[in-house]
Order: structure tokens, then C-alpha cells, then sequence
């Protein structure tokens, strides 16, 4: 290959890099063999503790049907890149589509993207795109959105400057209709809405996306999705945009990534909607087929002018979220999403039968809440711990105030042996 | 395998399903008020286990993909994706643990992380990594964000624009866009590499950051890199080196040796992990000693081996999506780098270079190259319509599919017209090249003497070519 490409060796074809720049041997561990590979990988997944997990927070443990993982780990999907060439790129834009339209399904929405990076970065889009279309640059969000969403949103817009974020407070876990309106004026873009919540409290939509309108300001909804398997669709109740995270529909806790962000929205927003969008179109000859489309709000054609800096979904992510809600369909979701209420109660019912417990707030909840200990929450996490549990989290994490306060999540995925167990760790905590 | 696929939702049967739970204890309705129960159920497809099986199966089939067909995306590196790196993140104790975990349940997965950050910390000369971002255009909006820190920390807030290169991916600008800067734009000189003059005229002390991409979207190293650092240095800005070419110096060059502060790596492209038809990815980003305090949260710190995730730090930007990154994509970069020696690296970049100039060279004289020169991991060729009974760039992607191969990327860079930029990886064989140099031959001959066939391309694949102006005109996109 040398001589057909005339050089005379490997070094006379590197010869635009000079000399001076080149490294010297990197300081490397030796080359590991498969099986040596593989016994390393494993002696440090055996170093991760496996717990029962009553953990959410953005993270949940939901069941993943088997013919998920066969299919997701196919390499046509696996070792695909995105569908540039829409015409060798069928099956994953199809697919791709058929996602839009579940997540168009489940939000009560007419139009979706292929999909974001996680909840967070959807809820950033949305944000920006609602200070577009609105020409406004305010933006109301509950302190009942998950912080670590706040966060984001505050770290991505801090050096631009706008939008600007005005915090709406939530002392009883839950916004105050009044508290919302004394802040709706006139720059008001958006607000935000999560439901349910970062405390797993279900939020009055309709009345908040009433008063939002009323001020002429968008109404960006949050929500789970496994939750609109029994909680009305935000499109239902007038969320004008709705994002989630969508990792608890197929895909895996993988300490937290990769996730996949849902971005969905009424029909008239469409060309303000961030990221790829598979759309349906004809052949020369007729037939049905799908492209990336509406690619003129994007980075590669508008550069610097464009909406957002997005060239990817998390499409094998998506397409996981695909089959699972194609193996489930409505019935299954509703029984995932009822299981989760079912027992989530229960279980809350039973701790509050321990002296010393209570929940935190009250409201109706879907499957998190939160749990008002006797003392530290981190001491239940702590001892829990032991007992092989993951009690939840200790929400100091969130806001100081809430030291003795347990965020504690109980998906489909809970036995009640494992809800038993629970209880009796919990009753030797504080004795 | 031609024969289309309905719609899963256009397969439903009502009533059927493909997985069962059991019955709750007490109905959702028993614990919640009426009013946030959902009325009608959500539209979703009603299918049995094998008939969802079977659907995904075909419509996998309608697709080409790395491991069927050579996959020559520029500056997208599809290399070959070793299963033991699936094998690796699919270990139960990994894809388990739950982020909020206390570190002492996760130590296994804080030592990957922690592990993968000095690695790459060796790879590049750099200080530090964040581990978050999900991806490049994520890693790059992290280091101007970055960069914004950075200069708001000393109090010099006159620094409003970020400079790229005409040559530079659409993602640069547009990071830039928002994190607020001004976008400059400088060109390109005769040889293909940024305008250094041109450059230095363009800093000043509004200039934030600088971004270069190295080597560039022509596939060239800019040998000048050096100097452009010295005076980006010397105005006080940043110098951003956006990584998606790394492929190309793995081994052979530490960016930090070329003066680079910060820098994004796609670990989906040079470090083997798969692109899942367009992500997950992920796209750390590295910094110099200077920087690392400002770097995203939370990060993985280690203690006398004992690791933990630092969630504190009074400069830091702050976070950039929840959690700590995409730790599954992280794993698989993990294990492509411990599969790999010190010389295997440098032989990745080496074949890399290999292999782009091998193409070019055998087909530049039908295609002719942008630059008369060697280029690094790939090369840019231009279609020349006027000779070629006015047969496009576009007419002869299509067309390499029906010869069952992939397309190059085409029309970039936007610097030359007709491009096709081609990036063969270091995984591909001198059989698999010479097939494909074969059938773009073969194409440019066919658009001498047929070229109706090339435009009328692609004729073998599930649809011919599909009308993208009326799907952007009456956009549809979802099933009602």
C-alpha cells in the first residue's frame, strides 16, 4: 500500500507532523487479552454492591422485557450511524418514527424529535425554544423540579445570560396556583411544570397551564413517561410542550447514562422543535419512506444561527424505548404504571404505620414520596445499606432543610418479599 | 428483504400484548383523585412478543450498517465495534447500579470512570477530564462554557467572540451561538490549513476562545498549530481543539503539546464505542491544570484507592445533564483502551492514515483530491459534475449503495464544492478498499456512458430516492 501511495515508508507519509510535536511512548498499561479483559471488567463490576433499589430521582429500576435487549444489540441498529443516507437507513428510520408517534401517543402531543440527550438537556431545549417563540426571556420554575434538572438549566444558560430563571417556591411540595400567578407578567416565556414532581407529587396542570395562557406564556410540562400509563397526557391538560426522561422505558440504570431525553409539542411549535425529526415522504416510485427532515433548523446548515447545537439523538436508546412500548402497549403500561402506584402506596402506608415516620408532604403521589424520618434520612440510607437495600435519597441533597427527609421510589419491579424487608430494616433505625 | 414493513401501529391488534405483569393490589384509581387518572389510553401499538420480534428483526434489515457494509462517514471514524466492549457494560454489577447509589455501593464503576479519565489524561497530555458530556457538540458547548468561566473568573468580560474556522463542523458556531459568543469566521488558506495571518489578524482582546480542529475537516494537520496557540496565547485566549479527528494522532500526538487547553474526544468515534444509529455517544473533555477547577460536576476523585464522586466546587460551571455521564458508553471506551498497547494505539493511527491515503490515491484521478497533498485519516475528493454528463456528489452516493457500500459524507467541508470526504478507518482491509475504489471507479465510468443510471440512484436498495423537499413542505412525523 506504501508504494502505491509512493512513500517509501510509514514515516514518510506522517511527514506533516512535525517532529517536534509528536509524543514520545505513552506511559501504558500492557494490552489485555480477551479473557484477561473481561475477568479485569468483571473484577471491578463485582466491586458495585447489587441492591434492591427503592432509588428514583431521574433513575429508575422498571422491568425491561428480554426481546429488548436481543433486538436493541442487533448490529444493524447497533453499528448503524445516523441515517444520512435515508434510502440504506429504512428500518432505523422507521423505527425512529414509530418512536415519534409513541411519544406523541403518550404525551398527548402531535409532534416529537428522535430524541435528546437525557430529561435535563430536553427540558434546556425546550426552554430555549420557548424564549423563541414566545420573544420573552423569563422562565418560571417550581422548586418542585428536580434539582439536579435546575442545575442544568442554570449551568447551560449562565453564560448567555438569557433566559433568565425566576425560582416559584414549593414549601408544601406542590405549586401554589397563587404563588404562580403573582409571577406571571408580561416577559414571563414559560412556565414549568413537573408532574410528577421531583417528591413524586402530582401538580394541578390544567388550573397552572390556565393561568400560564392567560398571561400569554408557554406551558412546558415535565413527565415521566411510565406515569402516563394511568396519569392524564400533559397535551390533555394543556402543556403546549412536554419533556421527560425516558430511560425507565427500556433501557438500563447504568449509573446514570446514557439516558434518553423526550421532547414533544403541539403541532403549531414544530419548527422551533431542537434535533432530528424523522418524517414521513414517497420515492420516485411512490412507495412510502422516511428521512431526517426540516433539516434547515439545524447546526450543519444554519451554523451559528441555529436553533441548538444538537446533531444527535440517542437513537439505539430510542429505539430500546420503541420495542418496550411496543411490547407493552397501553395495557402494559397501565399495569407497569398501576403496580408502581399500588405499591409505592403500600409501602408508604406501612412505613407510616412505624412510629416516628410520616410523609414529608401531602398530595396525591404517583411512586416516589417522601419519607419525614424520626432522624437523619442518611442513617436510614446507611443502615438500610446493610441490609442490602437502597433505601432512596436523602433529599440534603436537594435542600438543607430536608435533612430528615427520604426520597423514596418503588417501581413494578418490587417484590413484595422486598417491600417486607424494607419495613423490617427500617424498624430497628432509631430504636 | 425489499418488501416493505407496515408500521407497528398499523400491525395492532386490539387486545394483544406482548408482556405481562400481574394485578396490582388495589387499581390506580383507588389511590388517586379521578381527575389525574388518564381517559382514553395512549395509542400505542398492540402486538404479541414474536410479532414485535419479527417487525424490529425485518425493519433491522432494511438497514445498512458497519458490520455488513464499509461505512466511510468523514470525520465520523466507523470503526469496527468489538463486542467484548457489549460484553463489558452489559455486566450486571454496571448496568444496575443506580446513580444516586452512595460511592461506597458504586466503587466498581467510580474506578472505571476514575481509570478511563487518566488514561485519557495520558492520551492527550492534559490535566483533567470531565466524563460528562454526551456527546461532541455537548463536550464542545462544555468548554465554552468553560472558556466563559474562565475569563469571568479574571474579571474580563470584554471577551464576546469565539473564532473558528471556515472549515470548522456546523457544531462549532453553533456551540458557540449558545453560549453566547460572537461567532468569527476566519478562512482557509491555498493549502487547506487555517489562514494563520488571517488568524492573527482576527484576535484580539474580545477573543474568549479560539477553535481548531485538528486534523481538519480536509484531513490535514495544521503544521502551523504551534504558532496559532503562541498567538492565541498571547492575546489571552483559549485555545479549543475540537477532537472529533483524533483518530488520527492516537498515540502519535498529545494535543497538549500542540498548546491546546481544552479539547472534546468522541469516544464513539475514535475509541470503538458503537454509534447506535446516532448515539448514545460521549464527548469528555479535557483541560489543562489551569482549567480543571472549573470543570462540570459531579466528578470522580480517588483517596488512597477509595473512590468518590465530588459534587462541590466553588468554581466549577456546574452540570451539564444529570449524573455523571453516559457511564455505559464510558465503560466501552474503557475496554477498547485496555485492549490496546501503546504501539497498538499509534498502529491505529498509523493505519488510519494508511488506509485514507491508499483511497485517495487510487482514486483521485477520477475524483480528484481537494489538496495535492497526504492527507492524515481521511481525504476529501470532489465529483466534477461538468465532466460527468452533470452526474453530483449526491448521484454518486446513491449510487455506491446499490454497489453496497455506504456513502462518504458529502458537501463537507463546506469550503469544497461536490465533496465527498471519505474516512476508512484503521479497521477496514486493503480487500474491502479496493472493492470500494472498484466500484467508484465503476460509477465515474458508468457516469461517462449511462449517467441516467447514477442519477436515477439508488435502484436496489428497499426504496429508490426519496423525496425529501415534500417531506420538509408537509412534514409528517407521526401516525395519527
Amino acid at each position: 500500500m506504501l508504494q502505491t501511495i509512493g512513500v517509501g515508508s510509514m514515516e514518510e507519509l506522517l511527514a506533516q507532523v512535525p517532529e517536534g510535536l509528536r509524543a514520545g511512548e505513552l506511559a501504558w498499561p500492557a494490552a489485555l487479552t480477551e479473557p484477561d479483559l473481561l475477568a479485569h471488567a468483571r473484577g471491578l463490576a463485582a466491586k458495585n454492591r447489587p441492591l434492591v433499589c427503592f432509588a428514583g430521582g431521574g433513575a429508575q429500576d422498571h422491568y425491561i422485557p428480554s426481546a429488548v435487549q436481543a433486538l436493541v444489540q442487533r448490529g444493524e441498529y447497533l453499528t448503524a450511524y445516523t441515517p444520512y443516507q435515508a434510502e440504506a437507513s429504512q428500518g432505523l428510520l422507521q423505527a425512529i418514527y414509530e418512536f415519534q408517534s409513541s411519544v406523541c401517543a403518550l404525551y398527548g402531543m402531535d409532534v416529537a424529535n428522535a430524541s435528546l440527550y437525557d430529561g435535563a438537556t430536553a427540558l434546556a431545549e425546550a426552554v430555549s425554544a420557548a424564549a423563541r417563540i414566545t420573544g420573552r426571556h423569563k422562565i418560571l420554575l417550581p422548586d418542585s423540579l428536580n434539582p439536579s434538572w435546575r442545575g442544568v438549566l442554570e449551568t447551560v444558560f449562565r453564560a448567555k445570560g438569557e433566559p433568565v430563571f425566576e425560582r416559584v417556591p414549593c414549601p408544601k411540595g406542590r405549586l401554589d396556583a397563587a404563588e404562580v400567578e403573582a409571577r406571571l407578567e408580561g416577559t414571563v416565556a414559560a412556565l414549568v411544570v413537573a408532574t410528577p414532581n421531583a417528591y413524586g407529587l402530582l401538580e394541578t396542570g390544567e388550573v397552572l397551564a390556565e393561568k400560564a395562557h392567560a398571561a400569554g406564556a408557554l406551558l412546558i410540562a415535565v413527565a415521566d413517561p411510565v406515569s402516563l400509563g394511568v396519569l392524564e397526557a400533559p397535551g390533555a391538560w394543556g402543556a403546549d410542550i412536554a419533556v421527560g426522561d425516558g430511560q425507565g422505558l427500556g433501557n438500563a440504570l447504568n449509573y446514570g447514562g446514557p439516558h434518553l431525553g423526550l421532547f414533544a409539542c403541539r403541532r403549531a411549535l414544530l419548527r422551533h422543535v431542537p434535533g432530528r425529526i424523522c418524517g414521513k415522504t414517497t420515492d420516485a416510485e411512490g412507495r412510502r419512506g422516511f428521512v431526517l427532515t426540516l433539516q434547515a433548523r439545524e447546526q450543519h446548515i444554519r451554523r451559528e444561527r441555529a436553533a441548538s447545537n444538537v446533531c444527535t439523538n440517542v437513537s439505539l436508546c430510542a429505539l430500546a424505548a420503541t420495542i418496550h412500548l411496543a411490547l407493552l402497549g397501553p395495557q402494559g403500561l397501565r399495569e407497569v404504571a398501576e403496580l408502581c402506584v399500588d405499591k409505592a402506596h403500600r409501602l408508604a402506608e406501612r412505613i407510616c404505620g412505624l412510629p416516628g415516620y410520616r410523609l414529608r408532604f401531602e398530595g396525591p403521589f404517583f411512586n416516589e414520596f417522601v419519607l419525614e424520618c424520626p432522624g437523619p434520612a442518611r442513617r436510614v440510607r446507611d443502615a438500610l445499606l446493610k441490609a442490602g437495600i437502597l433505601a432512596g435519597i436523602p433529599l440534603e441533597t436537594f435542600d438543607e432543610s430536608l435533612g430528615n427527609s427520604l426520597l423514596v421510589c418503588v417501581t413494578e419491579t418490587r417484590t413484595e418479599e422486598e417491600l417486607d424487608r424494607y419495613v423490617a430494616a427500617l424498624a430497628g433505625v432509631f430504636p | 428483504m425489499k418488501r416493505p414493513e407496515p408500521l407497528s401501529m398499523e400491525q395492532s391488534v386490539p387486545g394483544r400484548r406482548g408482556v405481562r405483569f400481574s394485578a396490582p393490589v388495589r387499581p390506580a384509581a383507588a389511590w388517586l383523585p379521578e381527575g389525574a387518572l388518564r381517559k382514553p389510553p395512549p395509542r400505542l401499538p398492540e402486538l404479541g412478543e414474536f410479532e414485535v420480534v419479527r417487525h424490529y428483526t425485518r425493519l433491522s434489515q432494511l438497514n445498512y450498517c458497519l458490520d455488513t457494509h464499509l461505512y466511510p462517514l468523514g470525520s465520523c471514524t466507523m470503526k469496527y465495534n468489538p463486542r467484548i466492549n457489549e460484553a463489558v457494560a452489559a455486566l450486571d454489577g454496571f448496568a444496575q447500579a443506580h446513580p444516586s447509589a452512595p460511592d461506597r455501593a458504586v466503587q466498581g464503576t467510580l474506578e472505571a470512570c476514575w481509570r478511563l479519565e487518566r488514561l485519557l489524561c495520558e492520551l492527550t497530555g492534559l490535566s483533567a477530564f470531565t466524563l460528562q458530556p454526551a456527546a461532541g457538540a455537548h463536550g464542545e458547548l462544555t468548554g465554552i462554557l468553560l472558556a466563559a468561566a474562565w475569563h469571568r473568573s479574571r474579571r474580563d468580560r470584554q471577551r464576546r467572540q469565539i473564532v473558528v474556522s471556515d472549515s470548522a463542523h456546523g457544531t462549532n458556531p453553533a456551540s458557540a451561538a449558545m453560549g453566547g459568543f460572537e461567532v468569527k469566521t476566519v478562512p482557509s488558506g491555498a493549502d487547506g490549513r487555517v489562514d494563520v495571518e488571517a488568524l492573527k489578524a482576527a484576535l484580539g482582546r474580545q477573543t474568549a476562545m479560539v477553535m481548531l480542529t485538528v486534523p481538519n475537516t480536509l484531513g490535514l494537520f495544521e503544521t502551523r498549530i504551534r504558532e496559532m496557540a503562541d498567538a492565541v496565547h498571547s492575546v489571552g485566549a483559549l485555545l479549543y481543539m475540537d477532537g472529533a479527528n483524533f483518530n488520527a494522532l492516537m498515540g502519535l500526538v498529545k494535543p497538549a503539546a500542540l498548546g491546546v487547553d481544552i479539547l472534546h474526544l468522541n469516544l464513539h468515534k475514535s475509541f470503538s464505542t458503537p454509534h447506535g444509529g446516532g448515539g448514545p455517544g460521549a464527548g469528555p473533555v479535557g483541560v489543562s491544570a489551569a482549567l480543571e477547577p472549573f470543570l462540570p460536576l459531579p466528578r470522580v476523585v480517588e483517596t488512597k484507592g477509595r473512590y468518590g464522586l465530588r459534587t462541590k466546587n466553588r468554581k466549577s460551571i456546574g452540570s451539564l445533564r444529570a449524573f455523571l455521564g453516559n457511564v455505559g458508553v464510558l465503560l466501552r471506551a474503557y475496554a477498547f483502551l485496555r485492549a490496546h498497547g501503546a504501539s497498538d494505539l499509534r498502529a491505529v493511527a498509523e493505519h488510519a492514515i494508511l488506509n485514507a491515503n491508499y483511497l485517495r490515491v487510487r482514486l483521485s484521478d477520477v475524483f480528484p483530491a481537494a489538496m495535492a497533498e497526504a492527507c492524515m485519516h481521511e481525504c476529501v475528493l470532489r465529483t466534477q459534475p461538468e465532466q460527468l454528463n452533470g452526474v453530483k456528489t449526491l448521484d454518486v452516493a446513491k449510487r455506491l449503495l446499490d454497489h453496497g457500500f455506504y456513502a462518504p459524507t458529502v458537501y463537507f467541508p463546506l469550503i469544497v464544492p461536490e465533496a465527498l470526504m471519505i474516512e476508512p478507518t484503521e479497521t477496514e482491509s486493503k480487500a474491502t478498499l479496493d472493492a470500494f475504489v472498484e466500484a467508484l471507479r465503476s460509477i465515474h465510468a458508468e457516469a461517462l456512458t449511462d449517467p441516467e443510471k447514477v442519477k436515477g440512484a439508488p435502484w436496489d436498495l428497499p426504496v429508490r430516492r426519496l423525496d425529501e423537499l415534500s417531506a420538509a413542505r408537509n412534514p409528517d412525523v407521526a401516525w395519527t
